[in-house]
């Protein structure tokens, strides 16, 4: 379950600077919530707070009760599927699904776990430069979903893609989130994703975000 | 119905074939003036082949080998100094950030002949000539004025800050997005530069080093003053041109301008093959 209680955000820069303010939210454990607002309104930095990229300027974030405020991003236990998805291009596709296990000290048979509910396992040793934009979104998945989080943040992950990869991503998404019981938070412009996928919508508009 | 070099299309393809032949026109103008220097110099030497025969090689060895080291410990203390300060540049907001940035710039706009001297003064009356830093040093066995370590600081001041420029280009173009998703697969800041940042910002971190290398090699200036010239001790081949010119052997100049055209061109094409193997390009 994830919390947001009284939480205030800094958003925007320069002139268009903006706060996010009083924002109460919760989502409980294993539910899939999407976040819709127009280009601007501060989702992005929402999700970020969050997972602990930027500062809260006030109240709390609680995943599964636990204040994780204050921690870092690395001990909050909350995945982050940015936009751009970032894979590590350093690394192949084994190496970015094995990096969260890896860093942990994790048991990294999770992987395997991941390549074969993910579709991946054609692909393992693959460089992340010379594949699709659904490979690339599943990629970024199962790195995600490898660190084993409470909580998984998805900004706007199936913008990118063509329809029939959309559909059998937003399937794919759901089930794994479903099956591992993790509480997700997806940003998206599209309200057919959004009727598709949530359990509980949010809308921000105008500094505020509305429970749907 | 109009002829194909009349139509838009075609008389789109003329202008495009007038623009592309501008370019290789300048191209082909520098990479002519860069051939045309060289080949003069192998035609100086082809002239007067008898005259190569009385070139004295031993200080010529001695100075290659120096090259290759200094410039070598050079590049590399360059991009152990230039990677972090790049990414501190890049990513951080702080306070007189402007004047720390252009301050870095110094080596690049001083004259190398101001470094050379700067550096000489630096470390021979700071804070007085009889307690300098280069006394500091002798009292612990070491010398830096007019010995080789001078040739590496020389080198090193003013390659550094080449390498840092490119080290904060290369972070402004590489997204932070990398440092956020490490972080939260569970790295600490330190972590995620040392684990991913590092790793993505390989072909910069080559490039700075490439190019202090290179800088390094032509550094002149402030090697001659701050470490002299002195025959099989602190002369690299920068130096050996000039001594060569000095006691008037123009052959013994230009053979060894050659062999430093020679051999940068074999590190850097060797640095860019393996670079590129390395990247698995």
């Amino acid at each position: 379950m994830i919390e947001l209680r009284n939480l205030t955000v800094a958003a925007g820069r320069g002139p268009a600077a903006f706060r996010l303010a009083n924002v109460d939210l919760a989502v409980p454990s294993g539910a899939y919530a999407v976040l819709m607002g127009r280009s601007g309104c501060g989702k992005t930095t929402l999700l970020e707070t969050i997972c602990g990229l930027k500062p809260a300027l006030g109240g709390r974030i609680l995943v599964d009760g636990e204040d994780v405020t204050d921690l870092p991003p690395a001990a909050r236990g909350i995945g982050f599927v940015p936009q751009d998805v970032a894979l590590f291009s350093h690394l192949s596709v084994r190496g970015n699904l094995a990096f969260a296990p890896k860093v942990k000290g994790m048991d990294v048979s999770i992987v395997e776990e991941l390549s074969q509910a993910l579709g991946l396992d054609q692909l393992m040793d693959r460089s992340t430069d010379n594949l699709s934009g659904g490979e690339r979104q599943r990629v970024a998945l199962g790195r995600a979903l490898a660190a084993r989080p409470r909580v998984l943040c998805l900004d706007e992950p199936l913008s990118a893609l063509d329809a029939e990869t959309h559909e059998d991503m937003c399937g794919l998404i759901q089930s794994l989130a479903r099956s591992q019981r993790i509480t997700v938070l997806h940003i998206t412009h599209n309200p057919a994703e959004a009727e598709r996928l949530a359990d509980h919508r949010f809308t921000i508009a105008g500094g505020l975000v509305r429970d749907q | 119905m109009s002829a194909a070099g009349h139509s838009p299309r075609g008389r789109g393809r003329g202008r495009d074939l007038g623009f592309v032949a501008g370019l290789w026109t300048l191209a082909g103008l520098y990479l002519l003036l860069i051939l045309a220097l060289l080949f003069a110099d192998v035609l100086f030497i082809a002239k007067n082949p008898a005259r190569l025969a009385s070139v004295d090689w031993d200080p010529i060895w001695h100075s290659i080998t120096l090259t290759l080291i200094t410039c070598t410990i050079s590049a590399l203390l360059s991009v152990l100094f230039a990677v972090p300060i790049g990414y501190l540049l890049s990513r951080t907001e702080f306070r007189g950030k402007a004047l720390v940035d252009a301050v870095l710039d110094i080596p690049i706009v001083l004259p190398p002949l101001v470094i050379g001297l700067s550096l000489l003064i630096l470390f021979n009356h700071v804070p007085t000539q009889g307690h300098s830093i280069e006394k500091g040093f002798n009292a612990l066995g070491l010398g830096v004025t007019y010995a080789i370590p001078a040739v590496i600081l020389a080198q090193f001041t003013v390659a550094c800050a080449f390498a840092v420029r490119t080290m904060v280009n290369t972070y402004d173009q590489l997204s932070p997005r990398y440092e956020d998703v490490a972080m939260t697969l569970g790295c600490s800041r330190a972590q995620a530069f040392w684990r991913v940042v590092v790793p993505e910002s390989w072909r910069g971190i080559l490039t700075a080093g490439t190019l202090a290398w290179a800088r390094a090699l032509g550094e002149f200036g402030p090697i001659l003053v701050f470490a002299g010239a002195t025959r099989g001790r602190t002369e690299v081949m920068s130096t050996t041109v000039f001594l060569e010119i000095s006691i008037g052997n123009i052959e013994g100049a230009v053979v060894v301008s050659l062999l430093m055209v020679a051999v940068a061109l074999v590190v850097l094409v060797l640095v860019r093959v393996f670079g590129s193997r390395r990247l698995g390009v």
